[in-house]
């Protein structure tokens, strides 16, 4: 399968997680959204030689991933696809931070190395919860949950609008690539003088397309407001969801469990 | 009554190119008429379908819809008596749940939530498709995206439905469901098609179109038994009227094959 | 060119946050103001037209290296300014929840730095100059040539403010310039080209695309009016951040005493028009004695890490928690297979 192709196959299986029926599932979108964002700038704000206090954060993704049946091995490498750039970012600063920083036996590290492990905890914590988010609510769910904390709706609609059409288009771009593809016996790879046309196409296609759809809303009574709104219920369950995570998030932002995990541990011996 | 009536008069019209699109058509279609409009490619079907909801307006003659004629101001109301469903049903479903599609219309018509639901229920029952309503538009099969695209359009409870080729890229089974589900409606239908079996089946009257001009408009089966006029209209006879007599294989080439075969064996 | 939430401080996230949600908020305003209601569907469906083509790869010439299309260009000269913003803004924000690109915090940075640039300052200030009402092969190439480049030096340029500022990752300010801006200059190029290749293409069947965006006037005071605003709330984030506080790096929330979490945010944009200046200063030279502040507090918090006795306690606790972490994975998929 082309790059394209994959790409689309990937949208559709994430697209598929998200119709899962788990009772995680089932939570009002925007706890799940706000918890979501609650973690990440949590995860963001350690300071950049963080480690032992980054790892009671990963008990959050784990229990979503497990609790609402996702396939972890799939998220994983997913994770690990897009790694590379922080990596290659990340990688700069055992190079220029040489200092010593930790000690543990005859292995000294330098700030650089612990930060660089730092930045590596970090990416993998913020990306799965993002991702974790799309597999539990769906992208039309994210957009009704936006809605409703009073996004403005054209940003919405445009969402929404763009998501609909995404696997279209794809799929259109992807069957040009493949007649192309089949009667070029080059490299593979297309030639910028192949690409232009291509493009060019596509995008006439795009917009005769656009006209047409704007002709099926105009023949429905189209007044210029597309309206979604959606009656969404937040109970007890979403609340609890948050301020559970929530308080936990806190909890492992302010104190260093590990350490006080570890310290017990050693007090006991 | 006359609310159902469909009527062109002595209609123009001439592409922004320059060329001719349709040369002077008229025809008038009364309630509850099933008619037929079928052609060669380029006849000018589809252009005269976007005429009668007012998507194209043509350079001579005028459209009436009802008691009044086809303009900008009465273009409102004539769509709340036409309804037109398209070639792509991926042009009319553009909303994030099969709900929210078939609700446009009602919506837009500005309907108490109650009503525009109620509507909504009928609208995708009558289509058998009650069961997709809270599903996505891009997971659906082209059957169903089909049989949701006509119910977004009966949920604005039009007198008039207008289709564009309803049965091309469906499956055998969807078509037939289709074709029974077409049966069943009291509308007025006009309904453009290369399908001539669907249009024998749901259709008493068929209009032909040739290069922008009526060559004819009568009943149905008249017009499929007249081979030179189907002919001259770059038609031939819908499949079951024509008789068992398939397209022959290339003779030579099948003997050559063989000839090719035996020689490599030995 | 995309941020990423591992290199991001909360404060500069939070304040570029704050700059593209203005930013959606003010077009969202334009484009409902707009009566072409034809721009609702064309923006989804263009929007979606970006999305494909960045997967498309080709290969540049006379390089052999692949690139794709960027499109910020591309969407602004079809759509107008407003809908193009609102346009790249979704398609940044599906990529960063399916493709998990930058993160959700680095959206706001990355929906503000490929976003601002071609929207705001390009177009207007320069394609739209040098197009004006004629088009020509000559004018479209030009103009979107300098265009894509100006823009993706700019927002190249914010990538390298916005992880600097952060602190978080250690490349000194001069080598992730050199770094960076070299390599934007050749990507520029190569979108320059494509995006008028495109275009001209495009313009040859349907000349009024050039038309689309004509009617969104867009003046000068305006313009510059929103870069200030953006630059304001850019530089109050960083003097804040840069300040003396004893916690830099901390939120404001974790603070115990209102008087400080008030004192902070005046001090910001009091001081901030100062502390820009004296950053500004600073840059030529490449000395930089802010970039110690910020690297400065780390040891403060970092000290704690160095006595052995919590070194050893952190990796052990360390490790417990992780195993904590397995074990709870455990025990929820057992309790929900013993329930089914």
């Amino acid at each position: 399968m082309t790059t394209i192709e994959n790409n689309l196959f990937d949208i559709r299986t994430m697209d598929t997680l998200a119709s899962g029926s788990t009772s995680l599932h089932r939570l009002d979108p925007r706890a799940k959204l706000i918890t979501t964002l609650i973690f990440i700038g949590m995860v963001v704000s350690l300071g950049k030689y963080e480690i032992s206090m980054m790892i009671p954060f990963v008990i959050y993704p784990v229990a979503m991933m497990v609790s609402a049946d996702l396939p972890v091995l799939y998220l994983l490498k997913k994770i690990l696809l897009v790694s590379p750039f922080a990596v290659l970012i990340g990688i700069f600063n055992p190079l220029m931070d040489t200092a010593p920083l930790v000690q543990i036996g005859f292995l000294t590290l330098s700030g650089g190395w612990i930060s660089f492990f730092s930045i590596l905890i970090r990416f993998v914590l913020t990306v799965s919860a993002a991702l974790i988010l799309i597999c539990l609510t769906g992208f039309n769910g994210v957009c009704m949950a936006l809605e409703k904390l009073k996004v403005p709706a054209p940003f919405v609609v445009q969402l929404l609008f763009l998501y609909r059409y995404l696997f279209v288009l794809i799929e259109e771009a992807s069957r040009m690539i493949r007649a192309r593809s089949l009667r070029s016996f080059d490299s593979g790879r297309m030639r910028f003088k192949v690409f232009v046309p291509l493009l060019g196409q596509l995008l006439l296609r795009t917009l005769d397309r656009a006209q047409r759809i704007h002709l099926a809303m105009c023949c429905r009574g189209f007044d210029g407001h597309v309206r979604i709104s959606r009656p969404m219920t937040f109970g007890y369950k979403e609340t609890g969801f948050i301020l559970f995570w929530s308080l936990f998030f806190i909890l492992a932002r302010c104190y260093n469990l590990p350490v006080h995990i570890g310290n017990l541990v050693a007090k006991g011996f | 009554m006359s609310h159902h009536i469909v009527k062109a008069d002595n209609l123009y019209y001439t592409y922004p190119d320059g060329t001719m699109g349709i040369n002077g058509i008229s025809f008038t279609i009364t309630h509850g008429e099933s008619v037929a409009l079928v052609g060669a490619n380029g006849a000018g079907k589809s252009t005269l379908l976007l005429h009668l909801n007012g998507c194209l307006t043509s350079t001579k003659g005028e459209i009436r819809i009802g008691d009044d004629p086809l303009t900008p101001k009465t273009l409102k109301a004539a769509r709340r008596s036409l309804g037109m469903v398209f070639q792509d049903p991926d042009d009319q479903l553009f909303m994030p749940t099969v709900f929210d599609d078939v609700a446009f219309g009602p919506m837009n018509l500005g309907l108490p939530e109650q009503e525009v639901e109620e509507r909504v229920a009928r609208a995708l029952e009558t289509v058998g498709a009650s069961h997709l309503k809270h599903r996505p538009p891009h997971k659906l099969s082209g059957g169903e995206k089909r049989a949701v695209a006509i119910a977004t359009i009966l949920a604005v409870s039009p007198d008039i439905l207008v289709m564009d080729e309803p049965t091309s890229n469906l499956d055998p089974l969807s078509r037939k469901r289709l074709i029974r589900l077409l049966q069943s409606f009291e509308h007025t239908k006009i309904i453009a098609t290369h399908d001539l079996d669907m249009a024998l089946d749901v259709c008493e009257r068929t209009i032909v179109l040739h290069k922008g001009t009526i060559t004819a408009d009568g009943p149905t089966l008249d017009i499929f038994n007249n081979e030179d006029l189907l002919l001259k209209s770059g038609l031939e006879k819908p499949l079951r009227m024509q008789k068992y007599n398939p397209i022959p294989l290339n003779k030579k080439k099948v003997h050559d094959h063989d000839h090719d075969h035996d020689h490599h064996h030995h | 060119m995309h941020m990423a939430d591992a290199l991001i401080s909360p404060a500069v996230g939070g304040s570029l946050w704050v700059a593209a949600a203005g930013l959606i908020g003010y077009c969202s305003k334009k484009v409902r103001q707009d009566l072409d209601d034809r721009k609702i569907p064309l923006m989804g469906v263009i929007g979606a037209f970006i999305f494909a083509a960045q997967m498309i790869n080709f290969t540049i010439p006379a390089t052999g290296s692949s690139g794709h299309l960027g499109g910020g260009m591309i969407l602004t000269i079809l759509l107008g300014p407003h809908a193009a913003f609102l346009t790249m803004a979704s398609v940044l924000t599906v990529q960063a929840l399916f493709f998990a690109d930058g993160g959700l915090l680095a959206l706001g940075c990355n929906i503000f730095n490929l976003g601002f640039f071609p929207c705001f300052i390009c177009y207007p200030l320069i394609y739209k100059a040098i197009v004006k009402d004629n088009p020509s092969s000559g004018s479209i190439m030009t103009g979107a040539v300098l265009s894509a480049i100006l823009g993706l030096q700019m927002g190249a340029f914010s990538v390298v403010l916005e992880t600097f500022f952060s602190g978080i990752s250690a490349l000194p300010f001069a080598a992730f310039v050199t770094l960076m801006l070299p390599i934007h200059l050749a990507i520029g190029l190569v979108e320059g080209f494509t995006t008028a290749a495109v275009v001209m293409f495009v313009w040859k069947s349907r000349p009024e695309i050039m038309m689309a965006s004509h009617g969104t006037g867009h003046s000068m005071g305006k313009v510059l009016a929103g870069f200030a605003v953006a630059a304001v709330v850019v530089g109050g984030a960083l003097s804040w951040f840069a300040s003396s506080h004893p916690d830099g790096l901390e939120w404001a929330m974790f603070r115990t005493s209102g008087s400080e979490e008030l004192a902070v945010p005046e001090k910001g944009i009091h001081s901030s028009l100062a502390v820009i200046q004296e950053k500004t200063a600073f840059l030529p030279g490449y000395g930089f004695k802010t970039a110690e502040p910020p690297a400065g507090e780390e040891p403060a918090e970092a000290w704690p890490a160095v006595n052995p006795g919590t070194s050893v306690s952190g990796l052990v606790g360390g490790l417990l928690t992780l195993c904590l972490a397995v074990l709870i994975g455990f025990v929820i998929k057992r309790r929900k297979a013993s329930r089914t």
